[in-house]
C-alpha cells in the first residue's frame, strides 16, 4: 500500500513537470495510476471543509477525457465547492481544507511538491457569473491566461490563438470586428462565452464551469451547449447545473448531489431515466429541491 | 383615532428633520462660498502677471510677485508625491493581499494613529532628522516632511480601493493559473487604478496647503531655487509671512497668494473627481 502510494506521488510530481526524487519509479507508477483513472480527472475519497463546517464527505467520482459530466442536486449540497476542488481554489478561502486526492491525468494535485498555480493551468473554469477584466479589451481577454503564465509568444501566434479560442467560443463571428473595444461592452451572453475563450485558450486539459449558463437567456444558454457539444472532443468537461434538462442535454454522464454526499452517479441517459436512488428519482422528478 | 394623532405628529417630526438636516446642509455651503468669495474679492485685484513671473520686490519698493514660491510649491509638492506615493502603494497592496496577519494590524493601526499627528509634529520631527543633521534647510527636508504627512493617508487609501476590487476578478486571474503577484499587478491594480489615482490626488490636495511643517523644513528663500539641499520658497509660507508683515503691499500680495493656492487645491480635487467617477461607472458594472 505504502510502496503504491509513493509511486503515485511520484507520478504526480513527473508529470506535473516538477524534477522528482524517485524518477526511477515514474513510469511503473504512471501505468498503475493510469489504470486506475485513464485520463481526465478522478477524484478519491475526497472531502472540503469550511473552517469546522464539512462540505463534501467521501466523493469517489471518475470524470473522463473527451466527455462532459454534469453535476445536479439542490442549492447547498456542494457543487460548486467539488469543482473548486478540481482546480485548487478551494483552498484560496481563509480556513477551507480539502482532504482525499485528485488525479488530473494520472498525477496527484493535492501531493506535496505540487504547484497550485501549474495545476490551475491545466484545469481551466469559467463561473457562474461572467467575469471578463473589465480594464481590458476584447482581445487582451483572451490572451490574459498567457501574458499571466509569462508564455512568450509572437503577434502572429497571439492573434492565432485569439482567433482560435473566439471560434471554439462561438464568439468570433460577433466580436471580429472590434477586437479592441472593451469587454464590458459584449451582452452577458457574450461575456461568458469571452470567459469561455480565456479559459480555453491557455490549453487545459479539464474545462470546469460553474453554472455558466444560470445568469443568462435561454438564446445565449442555447449557444453555451452548443459549443460545449463542439469542444468536448478535446476536453474533460466538467458542468455544474442547477438545470436538469441541460444536464439531460448536453452530458455523458451526471453525478447528483446531496448535502455534501454524491448519491448516485451514471450514464445520464440512465440516472434521468431509471435512478437507482429513491433521492435521486425524488430530485429528477422535482418532488423537492 | 390614535393612529391618525400618531401620523399627524409623524408628519411633524419629519418636517422639522428634513429642515433640520436641510439648514445644517445650507450653513456648511454658505461658510464655504463665503470664504471662496472673500477670498476672491481680496486676492482678484491683487492678481496680476507680474504675481506669476516676478520675485518679490524688497520691502518699501511696489510690485512684484510670487514666481519662485509658486514654482517651489510644485517643487516640494512633487518631492513629495515621488516619495509618498510609491511607499504608500506598496504599503497598501501589502495590506489589501498579505496583510491579514498581526504586521498587517500594526501597520494598519500606525497609519491611522500617523492621519492623526498634527502637521507641526511632523515638521518638527523632520527638522531634527534632517535640517539639524545637514545644518541646512533645504526643499527635500520639505518635501520628505509633506511626504510623511501623506503617506499614511495613501496608504490606507489603496487599501480601501483594492479591497473594492471583487473577489470574482481575483478568481477568474487564478483560475487562468497566474501566480498571485501577477493577479495582484495584472488584474487588481489595473482595475483599481481610478480609485488609486484619486486616493494619491486626495492626498496631495491634503498637504498642499501645509505651512507649519515647511516652516521647519523648506523655510523659505527670496530668490529663484531649484536645489533640493537649498531652502526653497514656497506659496504656503510665502503667504504667512506676507500676512504678518506690517505692509499693506505685503498683504494684498498674500491675498493674491492664498487665492492661487486654492485654485490650485480646487484643480486637484476637480481632476481627482472626474478620474473618480470615470473610474465607478465605465469599468465595472
Amino acid at each position: 500500500m505504502s510502496g503504491e502510494t509513493m509511486g503515485q506521488e511520484a507520478a504526480a510530481v513527473a508529470s506535473l513537470g516538477i524534477t522528482a526524487s524517485a524518477t526511477g519509479n515514474a513510469s511503473r507508477a504512471e501505468e498503475t495510476a493510469g489504470e486506475a483513472v485513464a485520463g481526465g480527472i478522478a477524484v478519491e475519497r475526497l472531502a472540503a471543509w469550511f473552517g469546522r463546517n464539512r462540505i463534501l464527505a467521501d466523493i469517489n467520482l471518475n470524470m473522463p477525457p473527451r466527455s462532459i459530466t454534469a453535476i445536479i442536486g439542490p442549492s447547498g449540497c456542494g457543487k460548486s465547492t467539488f469543482i473548486r476542488c478540481l482546480n485548487r481554489l478551494h483552498e484560496l478561502v481563509p480556513g477551507a481544507r480539502v482532504e482525499g486526492r485528485v488525479w488530473l491525468n494520472g498525477a496527484e494535485i493535492y501531493g506535496p511538491r505540487v504547484d497550485p498555480v501549474q495545476v490551475r493551468r491545466r484545469v481551466g473554469m469559467v463561473f457562474q457569473k461572467p467575469n471578463p477584466f473589465p480594464t481590458m479589451s476584447i482581445f487582451d481577454n483572451v490572451v490574459a491566461g498567457m501574458r499571466f503564465g509569462s508564455r512568450r509568444l509572437s503577434r502572429q501566434e497571439t492573434r492565432d490563438v485569439v482567433e482560435r479560442s473566439l471560434r471554439q467560443a462561438a464568439l468570433w463571428d460577433e466580436v471580429k470586428d472590434r477586437l479592441r473595444a472593451p469587454a464590458t461592452s459584449l451582452s452577458g451572453g457574450q461575456q461568458q462565452r469571452l470567459c469561455i475563450a480565456r479559459a480555453l485558450a491557455v490549453e487545459p486539459e479539464v474545462l470546469l464551469l460553474d453554472e455558466p449558463a444560470s445568469a443568462l437567456d435561454p438564446l445565449s444558454t442555447l449557444k453555451i451547449e452548443e459549443l460545449l457539444a463542439q469542444i468536448k472532443m478535446s476536453y474533460a468537461i466538467v458542468i455544474v447545473t442547477h438545470n436538469m434538462q441541460q444536464a439531460a442535454r448536453v452530458s455523458e454522464q451526471t453525478a447528483f448531489f446531496l448535502n455534501g454526499e454524491l448519491v448516485e452517479q451514471g450514464p445520464t441517459q440512465e440516472l434521468f431515466t431509471r435512478p437507482r436512488d429513491r433521492r435521486t428519482e425524488d430530485y429528477i422528478t422535482g418532488r423537492f429541491g | 383615532m390614535i393612529s391618525l394623532d400618531r401620523l399627524a405628529r409623524r408628519r411633524v417630526w419629519n418636517t422639522v428633520a428634513m429642515a433640520g438636516a436641510g439648514l445644517c446642509a445650507a450653513v456648511a455651503l454658505v461658510s464655504l462660498l463665503a470664504v471662496l468669495v472673500w477670498l476672491g474679492g481680496k486676492g482678484i485685484p491683487a492678481l496680476d502677471l507680474a504675481f506669476f513671473t516676478e520675485l518679490p520686490k524688497p520691502v518699501g519698493e511696489p510690485g512684484g510677485g510670487m514666481a519662485n514660491a509658486i514654482a517651489g510649491t510644485l517643487i516640494v509638492l512633487g518631492i513629495a508625491c515621488a516619495i509618498a506615493v510609491p511607499v504608500g502603494m506598496g504599503a497598501g497592496v501589502y495590506l489589501a493581499e498579505y496583510g491579514r496577519n498581526r504586521l498587517g494590524g500594526v501597520v494598519r493601526f500606525t497609519c491611522d494613529v500617523l492621519t492623526g499627528v498634527p502637521s507641526i509634529a511632523v515638521g518638527i520631527y523632520v527638522y531634527i532628522l534632517m535640517v539639524l543633521t545637514s545644518k541646512q534647510f533645504s526643499a527635500l527636508a520639505g518635501g520628505v516632511s509633506l511626504a510623511v504627512i501623506m503617506l499614511p493617508i495613501v496608504t490606507r487609501s489603496t487599501e480601501e480601493m483594492l479591497r473594492l476590487v471583487p473577489v470574482s476578478l481575483r478568481e477568474a486571474g487564478l483560475a487562468l493559473g497566474a501566480p498571485h503577484w501577477r493577479v495582484v499587478t495584472g488584474v487588481v491594480l489595473h482595475t483599481a487604478r481610478g480609485g488609486l489615482i484619486t486616493g494619491g490626488l486626495v492626498a496631495l490636495a491634503r498637504v498642499a496647503g501645509e505651512t507649519a511643517p515647511l516652516l521647519f523644513t523648506a523655510f523659505n528663500n527670496r530668490y529663484w531655487s531649484a536645489s533640493l539641499d537649498q531652502p526653497i520658497a514656497t506659496l504656503p509660507v510665502q503667504i504667512f509671512t506676507y500676512a504678518i508683515a506690517p505692509f499693506d503691499d505685503w498683504h494684498r500680495q498674500a491675498w493674491a497668494g492664498a487665492l492661487v493656492l486654492v485654485g490650485m487645491v480646487l484643480i486637484i480635487s476637480i481632476i481627482a473627481r472626474l478620474i473618480g467617477r470615470q473610474a465607478g461607472t465605465g469599468a465595472w458594472r
